[in-house]
């Protein structure tokens, strides 16, 4: 984990109530905006992050310097435009960005919370989120918009805030996560337990678990690809031309590159925060407080939905968008739906897939316009 | 008519302004996108093929991709006002269950389909003793995905099977409207039906 760095935040008035029942106090939230609150107040978006990213959607990040991560769907003369949208995303409570979690002091002693943080859901994530927006005078979303992670977060403000929003656009995402999801989880979180570094949660910032988080990395790593796109980008070629070399060392390109990956990845993240968001993740169910039935969760709400998914996602593949589209059509929900080609697997939402950029597009102008 | 074809036009006819639709087959959403602007009506949409979907959606339609055989079942009964299945009936697997769906969603069902039993079709058959290609069915056998081709007869006695009421009908050969002899002389049939 990097030095400090000054992240845009602000404390929430009141303490947070969670899921778990504890009270988080006064949560600092770490957000960045874009573009300009109109007179009525009405074009506000939020845009949710997904596990591994942060509110850096569309200005340069303070530790990489790399520009915004979604340059595909925000920025000038994209879907979701500065010059029309006022544009807010936060770090998710229990995240690394500046946002109350893990990493941040301790209200009582001053030491970072480590394992004493309490376990977040998505739907506390959520209700952050709605305190950000009570905090900068925002009453109702143009729409909330997020990908994977952010795609829950964006279904769970349906249910938790059904009257707070215009629209809902959750793309390679699902209602709930799989047994399947929540195991490659789990040995992600293995990983750095088993390294002795992490010390029950416990270690010094600089000097945390980066083994056990480099490997969580690689192995989700390739939950966010296609067997096509590895295929195509590594198939079996070796990194010294044609010799092998009989050893452990990475000889395969494809090891070279989650290597890579993962000790990149330690730059920027925590590994306590992984533990966390993942968990929240896991943890995942809108249906859940509906008795089960996820018409139910969207039974409430007026918004007009677009859900997306991409033919090569098996981490959250079309048969859980059709599940959630099939729980809108149930309740009467206008929704859109389309599975879109890509060769890149769970990837695809953050990079260029054909359509992806049309469909946003024409949904979110629909919805400006809708009565 | 807004770049309509005929048939899509005769469709248009039947929906009254600030009605409730779902399109079942609608493409690229040209018809809903018409009636959307030209008659206030809210519209919902189901298409099979992906990139027609993403054309509708990226037009501001609410349109879900999904086939008409398994995605009718989760829209609730008498939720729209008209379900119509505009030039895809004979392509589907189980046109019955498909039309019972419709009566079913929609307070009334539009239908239009290309009538089997028009003379330049028994013509062909009888004297070529070859399936028929004409200007409305331009597809050989097999390649067409028209897979149930009825006659407007063939229709009638469905309905009646079915104890739906048909409610109006409109028959077209080539562009002209026509009503006397049908079966033989249309080459495309519209049924509006209801439950």
């Amino acid at each position: 984990m990097s030095p400090a760095v000054f992240h845009n935040s602000l404390r929430l008035a009141d303490d947070l109530p969670l899921d778990s029942g504890q009270l988080l106090p006064r949560p600092t939230i770490a957000y960045e905006t874009v573009g300009t609150l109109n007179a009525d107040r009405s074009n506000a978006i939020l845009i949710c992050h997904a596990l591994t990213m942060d509110q850096y959607v569309a200005t340069d990040h303070p530790l990489t310097g790399k520009p915004g991560w979604w340059p595909r769907i925000v920025g000038a003369a994209k879907p979701i435009d500065p010059a029309r949208h006022f544009i807010i995303c936060s770090n998710v409570i229990g995240g690394c960005m500046g946002s109350e979690g893990p990493a941040s002091p301790h209200p009582d002693d001053g030491k970072p919370w480590g394992l004493r943080f309490p376990v977040v859901t998505i739907a506390d994530m959520v209700r952050a989120q709605a305190g950000l927006l009570d905090a900068l005078g925002i009453d109702t979303l143009l729409a909330v918009v997020g990908g994977s992670m952010g795609g829950m977060q964006a279904l769970q403000w349906a249910a938790s805030y059904p009257h707070r929003i215009r629209s809902v656009l959750a793309i390679a995402t699902a209602a709930r996560h799989s047994a399947q999801n929540i195991a490659f989880h789990e040995v992600g979180r293995q990983a750095i337990m088993a390294d002795p570094k992490w010390k029950g949660g416990a270690y010094v910032a600089g000097n945390g678990p980066a083994n056990g988080l480099s490997v969580a990395r690689m192995a989700a790593h390739i939950t966010y690809l296609s067997e096509e796109g590895l295929t195509a980008k590594f198939g079996r070629h070796l990194q010294q031309g044609t010799e092998k070399r009989f050893g452990f060392d990475a000889d395969f390109q494809v090891e070279s590159y989650l290597r890579h990956q993962g000790m990149s990845f330690v730059d920027r993240f925590d590994a306590n925060a992984y533990l966390y968001i993942t968990r929240a993740l896991d943890y995942f169910d809108v249906a859940e407080g509906f008795g089960g039935k996820l018409a139910a969760a969207f039974a409430d709400t007026r918004a007009r939905f677009c859900v997306i998914s991409f033919d090569s996602d098996w981490l959250y593949p079309t048969s859980e968008a059709r599940r959630i589209v099939q729980a809108l059509v149930a309740a009467g929900r206008h929704a859109s739906f389309v599975e879109l080609a890509s060769p890149f697997g769970h990837d695809a939402f953050l990079l260029d897939t054909p359509g992806l950029d049309s469909v946003v597009d024409g949904f979110l102008r629909a919805v400006e316009v809708a009565p | 008519m807004n770049g309509l074809s005929v048939r899509l036009q005769q469709v248009a006819r039947q929906i009254p302004s600030g009605a409730t639709v779902l399109d079942v087959g609608c493409s690229d959403g040209q018809l809903l996108a018409y009636l959307r602007d030209n008659k206030g009506v809210d519209g919902r949409g189901i298409e099979l093929d992906p990139e027609r979907v993403a054309r509708a959606v990226a037009r501001g339609l609410s349109v879900v991709q999904g086939d008409a055989t398994h995605d009718l079942a989760a829209f609730p009964s008498r939720s729209v006002d008209y379900a119509i299945l505009s030039e895809t009936l004979q392509a589907m697997e189980a046109p019955h269950k498909v039309l019972a769906e419709l009566v079913r969603i929609g307070r009334r069902a539009v239908v239009a389909f290309p009538n089997f039993g028009h003379w330049r079709i028994r013509a062909d058959l009888l004297l070529k003793g070859r399936m028929p290609v004409t200007r409305s069915l331009p597809i050989s056998w097999y390649e067409t995905e028209n897979i149930h081709f009825c006659t407007i007869d063939d229709f009638h006695a469905l309905a009646d099977a079915m104890t739906l009421r048909i409610e109006d009908s409109a028959y077209l050969s080539g562009e002209r409207p026509i009503s006397a002899w049908p079966n033989l002389r249309a080459d495309h049939a519209l049924f509006v039906l209801s439950r």
